[in-house]
């Protein structure tokens, strides 16, 4: 009997936890161990090179360290620009779509078509609407008198506008879903409650509407920073890195790396060091949600 | 981003795949491929024995498809005891597929290359030394057209049988130059200035790899550069040579001659929309242009702006992919495709590629091809990219970006090529060590 039911527990985990060790844990110490190895997986040889994988991505000399940190830095530049307008914009879209009005259920599926489409459609869309010099953005914005030549997807800052604008674009309305789940949640009662101890519009969303979708809020910023650091399609297919190779993003060179250049073990390394920032980022922002909630009071 | 994670997943998944199947591809020796080749090659090339089927994978996702199907169509029908299964993957993800599917015992009996995958393909051991088969299709230098032959020898043993050759050309676009085609700098210059003072900036320069890398590369070449070293040992695209052809292009976008920030495939479309009268492309655009509505164009050979003709090209391949269990009569039927299609190559000019068989390029079919005549006749002129291993990667990560910075003047030509150079050449070292003896 005991026996039993101690083993009972595993028998109940054992569908996820074979999956888990198949595709997470697995794959986590091999590419621990590739990251150790200059690994070529079509190469009869893979030399045991230590840490000269990481060391080369700290060595300013190295063929890999200035290009990885580059990529590093379109990343943080990609996440820090667009984490902000996906936490907020989904938040105020999602209030306004909790309300009711004609049409209620056109509008929430207008703000999430986009979400549908593949990032195949959504690049080549934007890459047309934004080009230079023959693209329908920079021809309207000339119909209306504003400066039509704005090179949209090569050059810098723009390209960094069209690529957070279009990611905006596409995925505002799976966040916006996510709180409007969160917001049906919120118990009418405590807004009945605050309007009658006289409280606003604002003053409502400030003290019961945003308390109320703390864990959501937390939910949703953590796995937009992750989304937004793994970015890819986007700029591979709009920008295609440009100008030089300053929109790349970690994740594409570390595909490019690993795939095309056949260097899976430096491609590994970097891996590994793109996980680290993710994992203290994402630590950041847990410790920030759990220290408010001592003061707050208000459960994750 | 949703779809982010699944590639990311996916690509997980691919390394997990591909670690356990590299553990088997390393089994192969050399000794055994060419074991292979031999087999294929047999004596004198055809194939009498029990049914196969074959598998034929390729990157001809554009116009240029349907002719590779009509080829493989005509083979079939010819055929009763072979039949061709034709399989088209994009080029971009078509190395990475074939490298993982042959090492994985799936991969296709026959594959095209372009000339500078070869030597990377060579490396990983997914191709099979063609050496006795050409013997046996009995092919000498002399059938093809001159450097094409030699340029798929990689480490003293043959890897591919040209295809085709494919060059850069100039196209014009007749409505905004309905007479001349210059031929020389300064015509060039002097048709660009003509089309100034209309309010037309002439020739779009591309940033990108298609076709502004290409256009700097043919530049480099008649200059008087070189892009690599003997044997591709360093990057030699930092010469004045070098300086001089990005120059050029930076010239032309700084006295408007370019529009500036051409984005990706832009020069393309404004050459068809009326806008762009010189576009340097490959032959690979004459269908396409061919298909646009209203467009007037031409094509021409690459006007010489350096001191010297020269020009850009590549060459499709056929390569006999490592067959996993050495079946000896795949090997054969294959060998056997190879040489239909090679022999009935002519057809394929209409897909806009210069047959590289000699006999082949010269047949009248070919010679009806108007728009193609231009770079049959740069020919004698034309540059191939090296076949060592991993090269291609080396210049998508060093010259193109600096080209790419260069034309949308964000940088110096002569800095941007230097940096480039020593980017490459960090890149070279670490490809010599990897592929050190892995190509005997």
């Amino acid at each position: 009997m005991s026996l039993r039911a101690k083993l009972t527990p595993w028998g109940f985990m054992a569908p996820y936890l074979i999956l888990f060790a198949v595709f997470v844990i697995a794959p986590i110490v091999l590419g621990l161990w590739m990251s150790l190895h200059n690994w070529d997986q079509f190469l009869p040889d893979k030399p045991y090179v230590g840490l000269d994988n990481y060391g080369a991505l700290f060595d300013g000399d190295g063929a890999t360290s200035a290009p990885f940190w580059r990529a590093m830095r379109a990343t943080a530049i990609f996440t820090v620009l667009s984490v902000p307008l996906l936490v907020a914009l989904p938040l105020a879209v999602a209030v306004l779509l909790n309300r009711r009005f004609r049409g209620r259920n056109l509008f929430r599926a207008m703000f999430f078509a986009p979400y549908v489409l593949g990032v195949a459609v959504v690049g080549v869309l934007w890459r047309l609407l934004l080009d230079p010099n023959i693209g329908a953005v920079n021809y309207l914005l000339g119909l209306v008198g504003l400066p039509d030549d704005t090179a949209w997807t090569t050059a810098t800052p723009w390209a960094w506008v069209s690529l957070v604008g279009m990611t905006v674009w596409w995925t505002l309305g799976f966040n916006a879903i996510i709180y409007l789940a969160g917001l049906q949640d919120i118990p009418r009662e405590r807004y009945e409650a605050a309007e009658l101890e006289g409280a606003g519009r604002w003053q409502q969303f400030r003290y019961v509407t945003v308390p109320g979708l703390r864990p959501v809020l937390f939910f949703v910023i953590t796995v937009t920073i992750l989304a937004s650091a793994n970015m890819f399609g986007q700029a591979y297919l709009v920008t295609n890195g440009a100008p030089g190779q300053e929109t790349r993003t970690a994740i594409m060179y570390i595909a490019e790396e690993g795939f095309r250049n056949f260097r899976l073990g430096s491609a590994a390394a970097m891996s590994y060091v793109l996980s680290l920032f993710l994992m203290a980022l994402s630590a950041l922002v847990f410790f920030f949600f759990r220290d408010r909630d001592r003061v707050g009071g208000e459960a994750l | 981003m949703r779809v982010t994670r699944r590639s990311l997943l996916a690509s997980g998944a691919l390394t997990g795949a591909g670690l356990m199947l590299g553990a088997c591809g390393s089994t192969t020796t050399r000794d055994q491929l060419v074991a292979q080749g031999r087999a294929a090659a047999g004596q004198g090339i055809g194939y009498d024995g029990p049914p196969v089927e074959l598998e034929f994978w390729n990157g001809f996702t554009g116009g240029d498809g349907p002719f590779m199907r009509d080829l493989v169509d005509r083979f079939n029908r010819e055929h009763d005891n072979v039949r061709v299964r034709m399989n088209v993957i994009l080029w971009v993800d078509y190395y990475q597929k074939t490298t993982s599917a042959v090492a994985s015992g799936t991969g296709p009996d026959v594959g095209v290359m372009q000339m500078d995958q070869i030597g990377t393909a060579a490396a990983h051991r997914v191709i099979v030394p063609l050496d006795e088969v050409a013997d046996e299709m009995g092919l000498r230098e002399q059938d093809f057209t001159p450097a094409v032959w030699e340029a798929s020898v990689v480490g003293g043993s043959r890897y591919g049988i040209p295809l085709d050759v494919h060059p850069l050309g100039m196209y014009v676009n007749r409505t905004l130059v309905p007479e001349g085609t210059p031929t020389d700098r300064r015509q060039f210059l002097d048709a660009l200035a003509r089309l100034k003072d209309e309010g037309v900036a002439g020739a779009w320069m591309s940033p990108f790899l298609f076709t502004g890398s290409l256009l700097f590369q043919t530049l480099l070449y008649q200059f008087g550069g070189e892009l690599y070293t003997e044997g591709a040992e360093r990057a030699a695209w930092d010469s004045e040579a070098g300086v001089e052809a990005l120059s050029f292009m930076v010239d032309l976008v700084r006295r408007g001659y370019s529009i500036r920030d051409v984005g990706q495939d832009a020069d393309n479309l404004a050459f068809k929309n009326g806008e762009n009268a010189f576009f340097f492309s490959g032959c690979w655009s004459i269908n396409d242009f061919g298909a646009t509505p209203e467009l007037k164009w031409s094509s021409e050979v690459m006007p010489t702006i350096g001191d010297r003709p020269a020009v850009w090209a590549n060459s499709h391949n056929f390569v006999l992919m490592r067959q996993a269990g050495g079946d000896e009569d795949r090997l054969r039927a294959a060998a056997t495709f190879i040489d239909f299609i090679s022999r009935h190559s002519a057809t394929w000019a209409e897909a806009g590629m210069v047959p590289a068989r000699t006999a082949e390029r010269r047949s009248p079919v070919v010679r009806k091809i108007e728009p193609l005549r231009p770079f049959v006749e740069e020919l004698p002129d034309v540059r191939f990219p090296p076949t060592v291993a991993g090269i291609s990667e080396v210049r998508t990560n060093s010259l193109d970006p600096a080209v790419n910075v260069a034309v949308l003047l964000k940088e110096d030509p002569r800095q941007a090529l230097r940096d480039a150079a020593k980017r490459a050449n960090a890149l070279l070292e670490s490809n010599r060590q990897k592929y050190a003896g892995v190509v005997a």
